[in-house]
């Protein structure tokens, strides 16, 4: 019979005690003593939102093919347990063998957001391992990373051993082969690691910096070690191994589905995107894997409802297949089919007709900025028109819930831009009433909501300038205050994300390895699972870089392009003349077409793959 | 056809709440591909019920839950099935099919067996003719509750203690109330098996 790391008292007092106990179905069970390498796999938030990631399952299974090797799940433990930890000096433990993250050779973080940094401490101080990398001894476990923030690691970068840049699938082996060589002398193997494509060793390498702040040098401390990190790309998605044992978690977690990943890339190029920059070049798995897939995964979960993954699942060429395949097997086997971003066109109507219930779903547009001029500033490929013959056909079909989603403090956008957001809205509004009165079904509701802007690094924007809370405060005022003004004002709702959220957000995206510090610190104060609007402490976040002497205004000014970006060591593939081409495209309004309609020589070619080889051959 | 199904919930499984192995075992009969039988509507849910909610923390010997099955299957068949997509802890031990007139196991459950591990040499307090437990109401006040009728029997075995008591719709009595009567702190239960009205077995 198994047993539980901590103690049955412990257990029944704290919410939800099976997120600590493992032994879920299709958990991977290896006797510890038979194995070469612990591994302890790590998503730094709750256990729901940790086994919502898609990155982690697909990680564990790769470690645990290997035989030589046993990958243990850590997550980060609740407030209610976290304080019991650390009342009663209980040290973090891993969910599978239920034993001590001290006793794996490795900890491995997958960082998807930067809000997630204080529980990267948290999760390392409850283990009871040194915070900083050059504080640990060789008794320590390694401490790596890897996930979409790690494409600027230089706010974490004094906490870890090594970060992985790029997709998991192709250099871990190698990673583990080296360990296994020089295990027993962790300088010498991070030396050797440092060698293999895509890893960046943070403490072989210095920074200078100019007396203003900004960077004056970033070189490798020796010649062997590299001083540009490639990022690493599959380039045959199909090669990619189907997940054999997905974990069936026994608590609700937020993504209760099986999530089919369709491809991976974007060939739309909005200036703001992050991922669709990063992720370059688009590749697609073919429909035959994804209809096996998807098969194999449902019989595997027993999961009701399976739901497509990519960035923009109305560019995949076999979306009608795939969605028809879909379709049909699910209504047999009454599996829900919840649908990713499609674009609003005769076609996506016609399949969310078919598996939602009309009267309950809404219709969501992307618009991303309330005029014209300022969507062709940003690149995004939808105008006024997409949207309102999409309602109107939507309103047609029955639907009456709209669901619009906005920026606020993009690059060169005015007072007029912002009452752009409730002009687009209440033409919705018009365009409802405009079908006769007979033909509407319910009464119209549009919500708009609001983001902040943070710009990123690798996209074309990673230039541009943030503005103060209190500056994020008054814009969304203005969209209220406008949207306020409209003849239809009833049917629309506003909201608006957290500014303070976002400024942060925006130092840690383009941050220095100065930031390691104001982390560190901001933990100590107290703070943790930022990205929970409940848990977030902006006032202690203040504190934290009155003392360590930094500002927000410093990291989230415009940057000069000549200037040295942290980031600048990392090659995603898109190079920085394409960035600069398309931040000046973006400031003469000028939009780029998207891969498929032309290349724009943007480097992601260099990976020989994708949809830059697409009808090529 | 109604079938019911008996199955057993040991070790790490028991902080596993009510609602969340409801949701493993809708999830179980897919995988195992339970030819179960779906509710009508737009969005359809398998016919499932189960006899009696278990607590966190509680581990049970015999527990119940009830399906619709669109085709007949072999028991052993049915159960091989089910085990072989079973977490440690949890198995299952019967497969049988139901008179189809027959009530929901949860409208059958009159009373319960519950092995109690604890040290407790002294069960008098339980011997008289009232008694009396601070409860707690819905509307947060205390108030003192008779348990003693819906306390059937318990003696002390090896171990612990054996107690058959109220469990169901019209009374039900938690083995914790018991050992708040007896003022013992340190337990641990096991719910041994469920009876209907006439004292059978479900």
């Amino acid at each position: 019979m198994n047993n539980t790391f901590l103690n049955e008292d412990i257990l029944l007092k704290v919410e939800k005690p099976a997120r600590y106990i493992g032994n879920e179905p299709n958990m991977c069970v290896k006797n510890p003593d038979n194995v070469e390498i612990r591994i302890g796999l790590c998503f730094p938030d709750v256990y729901e939102i940790g086994m919502s990631n898609i990155g982690i399952q697909i990680i564990y299974e790769l470690f645990n093919r290997r035989e030589d090797t046993y990958c243990e799940r850590v997550f980060s433990p609740w407030h209610d347990l976290d304080k019991i930890m650390r009342e009663k000096s209980i040290p973090l433990f891993t969910l599978e063998s239920q034993s001590p993250v001290r006793d794996m050779n490795m900890l491995g973080f997958s960082m998807g957001y930067e809000m997630c940094y204080t529980n990267v401490l948290q999760v390392l101080d409850l283990s009871g391992i040194p915070l900083y990398s050059k504080d640990r001894s060789e008794d320590d476990p390694i401490i790596f990373g890897g996930g979409t923030c790690t494409y600027n690691p230089e706010p974490i970068a004094d906490f870890f051993d090594f970060l992985y840049i790029g997709e998991a699938e192709t250099r871990y082996d190698e990673v583990l082969d080296l360990y296994k060589k020089y295990r027993h002398d962790k300088r010498r193997f991070l030396r050797e690691v440092s060698h293999v494509d895509g890893i960046y060793v943070p403490s072989l390498y210095s920074v200078q910096y100019n007396q203003d702040g900004t960077i004056k040098s970033f070189t490798p401390k020796y010649e062997d070690v590299p001083s540009i990190i490639k990022r690493q790309v599959v380039t045959d998605m199909d090669s990619v191994r189907f997940i054999d044992k997905p974990i069936v978690p026994f608590i609700k977690v937020t993504q209760d589905r099986v999530v089919l990943e369709i491809m991976r890339g974007c060939i739309r190029g909005c200036r703001f995107c992050q991922a669709g920059m990063i992720y370059r070049p688009l590749r697609e798995h073919s429909l035959e894997y994804l209809k096996d897939y998807a098969v194999k995964m449902l019989e595997l979960t027993g999961a009701d409802e399976i739901s497509l993954s990519s960035l923009s699942s109305s560019d995949f060429s076999r979306i009608e297949e795939l969605l028809a395949f879909l379709i049909d097997y699910t209504s047999v086997k009454k599996i829900n089919i919840s649908l990713p971003s499609l674009r609003i066109d005769s076609f996506s109507l016609d399949v969310m007709n078919k598996v939602q219930d009309v009267k309950k779903s809404s219709l969501t547009f992307a618009a991303e900025a309330g005029t014209q001029r300022l969507r062709d500033v940003i690149n995004k490929g939808i105008t006024e028109n997409d949207i309102l013959s999409g309602s109107l056909d939507a309103f047609r079909g029955g639907w009456n819930k709209v669901k619009m989603y906005f920026m606020l403090g993009l690059p060169t956008e005015t007072a007029e831009d912002r009452d752009g957001i409730g002009d687009l809205c209440e033409k919705i509004a018009e365009t409802y009433f405009s079908i006769p009165k007979e033909q509407r079904v319910g009464k119209v509701q549009i919500q708009a909501s609001s983001s902040f802007f943070v710009p990123k690094p690798f996209t074309p924007f990673q230039w541009a300038s943030m503005f103060s809370a209190d500056e994020y405060k008054n814009m969304a005022g203005q969209v209220k205050d406008h949207i306020r003004e409209q003849l239809n004002q009833k049917c629309i709702k506003y909201a608006w994300h957290d500014p303070d959220v976002s400024v942060l957000e925006g130092v840690f995206a383009r941050g220095d390895r100065k930031l390691s510090e104001l982390i560190e610190t901001a933990y100590h104060l107290g703070c943790m699972y930022d990205a929970w609007s409940d848990s977030f402490r902006p006032d202690l976040w203040e504190k934290a870089f009155e003392i360590c002497g930094l500002s927000p205004a410093f990291y989230n000014r415009e940057r000069k392009l000549d200037e040295i970006l942290p980031w600048d060591f990392i090659d995603i593939g898109v190079k920085k003349e394409f960035l600069i081409r398309e931040w000046n495209n973006a400031l003469n309004g000028v939009i780029t077409p998207n891969c498929r309609q032309q290349c724009s020589g943007c480097g992601a070619r260099m990976f020989e793959g994708g949809v830059c080889f697409e009808n090529k051959n | 056809m109604k079938i019911r199904i008996k199955f057993s919930k040991h070790g790490n499984t028991k902080y596993v709440g009510h609602l969340d192995i409801m949701r493993y075992f809708q999830k179980a009969m897919r995988r195992a591909d339970i030819p179960i039988r779906y509710s009508e509507g737009f969005s359809p849910h398998q016919v499932m019920s189960f006899a009696a909610p278990l607590g966190i923390g509680i581990e049970s010997d015999s527990e119940y839950l009830d399906i619709e099955v669109t085709d007949s299957i072999d028991s052993s068949e049915a159960i091989k099935r089910l085990n072989s997509v079973m977490c440690e802890g949890i198995k299952i031990i019967e497969w049988k099919q139901l008179p189809d007139n027959s009530k929901t196991a949860m409208s059958q459950v009159a009373s319960a067996d519950y092995f109690v591990l604890c040290e407790c040499n002294d069960i008098s307090p339980l011997d008289k003719a009232e008694i009396l437990v601070e409860k707690e109401t819905k509307s947060g006040e205390l108030k003192q509750v008779d348990i003693k009728p819906m306390l059937y029997s318990v003696k002390k075995t090896e171990g612990g203690l054996l107690m058959h008591v109220a469990q169901g719709s019209s009374g039900n009595l938690k083995p914790e109330t018991v050992m708040k009567a007896l003022r013992i702190d340190e337990y641990h239960i096991i719910r041994k098996a469920i009876y209907d009205i006439s004292g059978l077995t479900l």
